[in-house]
């Protein structure tokens, strides 16, 4: 069986989706999501030619309404959900200075 | 008892709400241990309810259509008030601000909510084993699972803990595990049920659906939380749903395709039993008995469903699942910097399931794979779009079983992904077109528990897959009297 996906690759990824794995899970993770992937070779090798792709089973329109004030959710009570809120805020910690 | 002789009874006086929902408490008491269909019993939410409806029968006013009804709500629809965990541990704590347009349609019906029922841990998986809380286990047999995601849904209608049940089909999760728990289980036409305040997992292909013990209590069901909802906007506009009307007309003289890739026949997908396969055939014979004009269909792209589908749901889910980043609701693991606050948030939070799925995702939408798999995979969804229009120009509804097996042993596929995915491979292919599809219980496989057959309709056409439901149910009765 080829490699479909690389440990490096496992890796990057899982920083793109802002999880940290350990390396027992890195291990497993190659290993299933490639199993996943080579099952997905049949679509993978499909020759699609020019069939436009389908994102959505309904033609998707715009939803427009008056501009006219309704009720809405509370902020206060939205805000006290927050792990962490202040002065009518979600407070996070310090963002400046990280690596993008 | 029904649902639908519940609501006449307590409607008319001869029989309190209450008295329905003690009832139901007591069952869940007996057995609830055993099963674990709920994240929450609402014991005391639910007994206000009930006590305002028979207020309400004894002030001569209309308490609704649903009067009384315990139902099981899946713990991934918003409950103002009342906590909504997704069976994960990143919405710890959290509660809705608001409801869901399907419990504010159940709550202005008469429903009584009895619980929030767990399930596969934000509908990721075919088991609910996925579950932080735990898995939930198969009424008809405790050694087995119930299916998933809607596990505890089904479960709750199987063991008589409710009398309907409200699930959520991503690609089979309110009929797979109806068919394993030997209930009805319908995934409506996409935009036919609001998803406002359904959690998301792949907004393409999620959709609300009922449980019921029958075809037409599934039928009263949908009829009240189908319509047009103004707080979706992919809700359609002039849905009305008539599925309760569409019961009694039998299926003289409709045309009825079985289709052969799901279904054993030629070119068919691997790993279906023989005991299945045998049951959709019989389900056909009654058809064909019925009146029903009976042939073979292939649908060449169907086997591709599978694959298509665990490249779209993930990448979807992927992005979904973004939100869940330690500011807004939910669980935060705090550190030094907002990243690493995400990152450590992110990584305690959720089960290996849902990581699973995020990383296939992101990897199916990143630079370079992108073309590869999520593109090809949206091409697969207009071929299948493509061949199912043209199936049913010849055809008025297709058949398939619901579910390859009947329901597995606990931990039996929970090892490896792979063959848990295939478990979706006949109820796939009507998500990725948003076509209508029911579960119907047809009599029992090898083992003895029991077997779904399921029913396809074109976009539009849920009645009729109530229609044809209502007469295989009729059959699969007939057969076990005879």
């Amino acid at each position: 069986m080829s490699e479909r996906i690389t440990r490096d690759e496992v890796v990057h990824v899982a920083r793109l989706a802002r999880l940290r794995l350990t390396d027992t899970e890195i291990d497993r993770f190659t290993e299933q999501l490639g199993d996943v992937l080579n099952h997905a070779a049949d679509v993978e090798s499909l020759d699609v030619g020019d069939v436009s792709p389908t994102s959505h089973p309904l033609p998707l329109v715009n939803v427009v309404r008056l501009d006219q004030l309704v009720e809405s959710l509370d902020r206060s009570e939205l805000l006290a959900q927050a792990p962490f809120a202040e002065a009518g805020q979600f407070r996070v910690p310090p963002v400046l200075g990280e690596e993008p | 008892m029904s649902a639908i002789d519940i609501a006449a009874a307590v409607r008319t006086g001869n029989r309190s709400a209450v008295d329905v929902l003690d009832e139901h408490l007591n069952r869940i008491d007996e057995r609830e241990s055993e099963i674990h269909a709920f994240n929450l019993v609402l014991a005391e939410e639910a007994r206000v309810q009930a006590e305002a409806i028979d207020a309400k029968v004894a002030a001569g006013e209309d308490p609704g259509p649903l009067a009384g009804v315990p139902v099981a709500l899946k713990d991934n629809m918003c409950t103002r008030g009342i906590p909504t965990t997704c069976s994960s541990k990143i919405l710890e704590g959290w509660i809705p601000p608001y409801d869901a347009t399907v419990v504010t349609r159940l709550a202005d019906a008469g429903a009584v909510f009895v619980g929030k029922t767990n399930l596969d841990e934000f509908a990721m998986g075919s088991s609910t084993e996925n579950s932080a809380f735990g898995a939930t286990h198969n009424p008809l047999d405790i050694t087995r699972v119930p299916g998933g995601s809607s596990g505890g849904s089904a479960a709750s209608v199987a063991a008589g803990f409710a009398a309907l049940g409200i699930g959520s089909d991503t690609g089979g999760s309110v009929r797979q595990p109806a068919a394993f728990c030997g209930v009805v289980g319908m995934k409506p036409t996409y935009g036919a049920v609001s998803r406002y305040g359904l959690i998301a997992f792949a907004s393409s292909l999620d959709q609300i659906g009922p449980f019921a013990a029958d075809v037409a209590d599934a039928a009263t069901l949908f009829d009240v939380i189908a319509g047009h909802d103004p707080l979706d906007t992919t809700s359609i506009v002039d849905f009305i749903p008539s599925a309760t009307a569409s019961l009694d007309l039998g299926v003289e003289g409709l045309r009825v395709g079985v289709v052969q890739e799901l279904s054993g026949g030629v070119g068919s997908v691997q790993g279906i039993s023989p005991d299945v396969i045998a049951r959709t055939r019989v389900a056909v014979e009654a058809l064909a008995a019925a009146g029903a004009v009976v042939d073979e269909v292939s649908v060449p792209s169907a086997p591709l469903g599978l694959s298509a589908y665990y490249l779209v749901a993930p990448a979807e889910a992927s992005s979904n699942l973004a939100r869940y980043d330690g500011v807004r609701f939910g669980l935060r693991v705090d550190a030094d910097t907002t990243g690493e606050m995400n990152t450590a948030t992110r990584t305690a939070g959720f089960g290996e399931e849902v990581k699973r799925r995020i990383m296939l995702g992101t990897y199916a939408l990143s630079a370079g794979y992108y073309d590869a798999f999520y593109g090809k995979a949206l091409k697969v969804r207009t071929m299948m779009l493509d061949d199912f229009a043209s199936v049913y120009q010849k055809f008025d509804v297709l058949i398939t079983p619901t579910a390859p097996t009947t329901a597995f042993p606990l931990g039996e596929r929970s090892a490896d992904p792979m063959t848990m995915y295939v478990n979706d491979v006949c109820t796939i292919p009507s998500n990725l077109v948003g076509h209508p599809g029911i579960s119907v219980p047809f009599g029992v496989g090898d083992d003895g528990l029991p077997v779904g057959v399921q029913v396809l309709a074109p976009a539009t056409h849920d009645a009729q897959t109530f229609r044809v439901g209502a007469v295989l149910e009729a059959a699969a009765k007939e057969e076990v009297t005879s």
